[in-house]
């Protein structure tokens, strides 16, 4: 199963590296905060202990043990953070304000931490404590220490709270990274959906601009000059078939009417209407060739592009063979359609019954009578497959890709009627769907494959002036 | 039959308008489409041959205009463009019929004598009739002589648009057209394979062929006068 759209996007990958840096940076001040307050305090009752002990030991100094034991009393009795504890050699408590000698624990030079019951009210807690500890003259040991309860309040405050801080972070900057992901993705979505719509069909369509004046907009506004230079290039285009058009065929219709004109007038003898006979042939047929031409040129240009349509490739295929079934029988070729399924396609379903009855026409030319033309259609994993496959001679490897060039015609074919521009029609009709045209042997025959990539459903990136895309099989 | 022939060159309307009176038809002509406009509002025609550029007035244009003052003559447009889309447009623009350039002067003919016969009150007919064939159009079937042909539906619809235009040449392109709907050229004549079927099934065993070829136009079926 793949993750939700939202979590691939480039958007929410940014914001999820932040994110993780954000995160791992703010518990690393937070930790921080944490040390350095923690050593702040440590000193700070340190220097409160230190204050201390200079007032009992001038005591000391000045009045012994005694003077020592009634400050410590004296001291004791007020209460509060302040601990006191003096024993004896075997740590039996004289006086103070700790029951009993604690487990001392060092924390660093003569630093001492322990832990004791401390009474609060009627019942009793476990604090924590730290000072210095000395030992006196005559074995007697003395403690000075001050709660640091507080301390460790604010030390278990910050780590019960530094997970949550960073979960409601996390949480948070998730929640952010999606609003802004999909504030993207329905920008981008609406860019690629509208340039997908541009390619395949109207491309005087503008990608819509934003009000902001932001990157995406810079973007659309980059896309639209680009789609006004391809609409420029392709209206010039357009205008020079236009125009090639009306000065070849205004002359050629000239031609023709002149010629007409004489077969028509009266008195003309044999010989010299079949010549003006044969020339009108002629002319019919460098007609023909231009129309090829253009209408392959008109093809590479994605001029019919416009009209494509989503339709049933069954139906087409049907319609061409049903078409050619006729010529087929009279030359014992059998025609036959292999069943399956609808198979729609987008595609110009003039262009493509004249690809297929091209490809037809071809195998049935050069298939013997007794032999046989098959015509399937495939939904393949890679898209939809119109195959036409005949038992003919075949076209050898090395002339596939030459025989798609216009013009080109095989020195065996030489004398057969046709243009040689038949192939080079189909190849461009291809061209216009992206599919692609595979020549392939049938083991007899020549196998021609119409691939149509999955565009049909999926509209594929469209490069229309790209170079032919032949594949050859082996 | 009158009709107006719209068309800028000048050589080819000289061509055009002969063939056309020979043919027995009266012929007006214009060579630009102001002209032209004027003339289709002002007389009656049974058919106008207009051309895709015109000067002052654009064929498609002119075809829209005379659509507008509600005239309904047929209108075939004659194209010296590449094809792709002129067609749609011509056809969009008001026209009955389209016609790219340089064309056999019996492919004209043949069409502006169909779009001409189409002008004519169309009663709903559910029956043909040529000479002793005889076509159903509601249960489909066809008989000859009283006995019934069996006909594939393509062979029917063939032989239903000849005998709709009975007595009138049709051609091949015309047939690939209306029966098959395709707007293109096979290389091969495929037309004529499915023309020889049916005359094989209509007229094979009668002494009297009713399905004849025009050479160099096209086809026609006719009963013997």
């Amino acid at each position: 199963m793949r993750a939700p759209r939202i979590f691939r996007t480039l958007a929410f990958r940014i914001v999820a590296v932040y994110l993780a840096v954000f995160a791992l940076s703010a518990a690393a001040i937070v930790a921080f905060t944490y040390w350095s307050t923690a050593r702040a305090l440590n000193a700070q009752t340190d220097q409160i202990v230190d204050t201390d002990i200079s007032g009992l030991a001038e005591r000391y100094q000045r009045f012994g043990l005694a003077g020592l034991t009634d400050a410590i009393v004296n001291r004791s009795a007020h209460g509060g953070a302040a601990l006191y504890l003096l024993s004896d050699s075997e740590h039996r408590p004289i006086v103070g304000n700790l029951d009993s000698w604690p487990n001392l624990s060092s924390a660093g030079g003569n630093l001492v931490e322990f832990d004791y019951e401390r009474r609060v009210g009627s019942h009793s807690e476990q604090h924590r404590a730290r000072g210095r500890e000395f030992t006196l003259t005559g074995g007697f040991e003395l403690l000075v220490a001050r709660d640091i309860a507080e301390r460790y309040e604010t030390e278990r405050l910050f780590s019960t709270t530094l997970p949550w801080t960073v979960l409601l972070m996390v949480l948070l900057g998730l929640i952010g990274g999606i609003l802004i992901s999909r504030n993207f993705l329905v920008r981008l979505d609406v860019i690629n959906r509208t340039s997908r719509e541009i390619m395949a069909g109207d491309l005087s369509r503008r990608l819509p601009l934003g009000q902001g004046g932001d990157e995406f907009d810079t973007l659309v506004a980059n896309l639209n000059r680009m789609l006004e230079r391809t609409e420029w290039l392709m209206r010039g285009m357009r205008e020079v078939t236009d125009s090639i058009a009306h000065d070849l065929r205004t002359p050629l219709n000239r031609l023709r009417n002149r010629l007409e004109g004489i077969l028509h007038s009266a008195g003309l003898q044999g010989a010299v209407r079949s010549e003006i006979e044969a020339a009108v042939e002629e002319t019919d047929r460098l007609i023909g060739t231009f129309n090829a031409l253009l209408l392959i040129a008109e093809a590479e240009a994605g001029v019919a592009r416009e009209k494509i349509q989503p339709v049933d490739l069954r139906r087409i295929v049907e319609g061409v063979v049903e078409l050619y079934a006729p010529l087929a029988d009279e030359k014992d070729v059998s025609l036959t359609l292999l069943p399956s399924n609808t198979a729609i396609l987008s595609c110009n379903p003039s262009l493509v019954s004249q690809a297929l009855a091209n490809l037809i026409d071809n195998a049935i030319k050069y298939t013997p009578s007794a032999g046989k033309v098959t015509i399937s259609i495939a939904d393949t994993p890679s898209g939809i497959a119109l195959t036409v496959a005949d038992s003919g001679p075949g076209i050898a490897p090395q002339d596939r890709p030459r025989v798609l060039e216009r013009f080109v015609r095989l020195e065996a074919s030489r004398h057969s009627p046709g243009t040689g521009l038949g192939l080079s029609l189909v190849a461009a009709v291809a061209r216009l769907h992206d599919a692609r045209l595979e020549l392939g042997d049938n083991h007899p025959g020549l196998k021609a494959t119409l691939l149509f990539s999955s565009g049909g459903k999926r509209p594929q990136p469209v490069a229309q002036l790209a170079p032919p895309r032949v594949a050859v099989r082996g | 039959m009158r009709i107006l022939v719209v068309e800028d060159d000048l050589e080819a309307q000289r061509y055009l308008v002969n063939g056309l009176r020979e043919s027995g038809h009266v012929v007006d002509d214009a060579s630009d489409g102001e002209v032209g406009l004027t003339l289709a509002l002002s007389r009656q025609y049974d058919v106008a041959i207009i051309d895709r550029m015109l000067p002052s007035l654009d064929g498609l244009k002119l075809v829209a205009q005379i659509r507008e003052h509600g005239n309904t003559m047929p209108v075939l447009i004659l194209s010296a463009l590449s094809e792709i889309d002129d067609r749609v447009k011509g056809l969009k623009a008001g026209g009955d019929d389209y016609l790219t350039k340089p064309y056999a002067f019996a492919e004209l003919l043949a069409r502006i004598e169909a779009l001409m016969r189409r002008r004519q009150p169309a009663s709903v007919k559910t029956q043909l009739q040529v000479g002793d064939l005889e076509l159903d159009l509601l249960t489909r079937t066809a008989k000859r002589n009283g006995s019934a042909i069996d006909l594939q539906p393509r062979e029917f619809r063939l032989l239903e648009y000849l005998m709709r235009h009975a007595g009138q040449v049709v051609t091949r392109t015309m047939l690939l057209e209306s029966v098959w709907e395709y707007h293109f050229d096979p290389q091969t004549n495929v037309i004529d394979v499915h023309i020889s079927r049916l005359r094989a099934k209509i007229d094979k065993g009668f002494d009297a062929p009713l399905l004849h070829t025009v050479r160099g136009a096209g086809y026609m079926i006719r009963a013997r006068a």
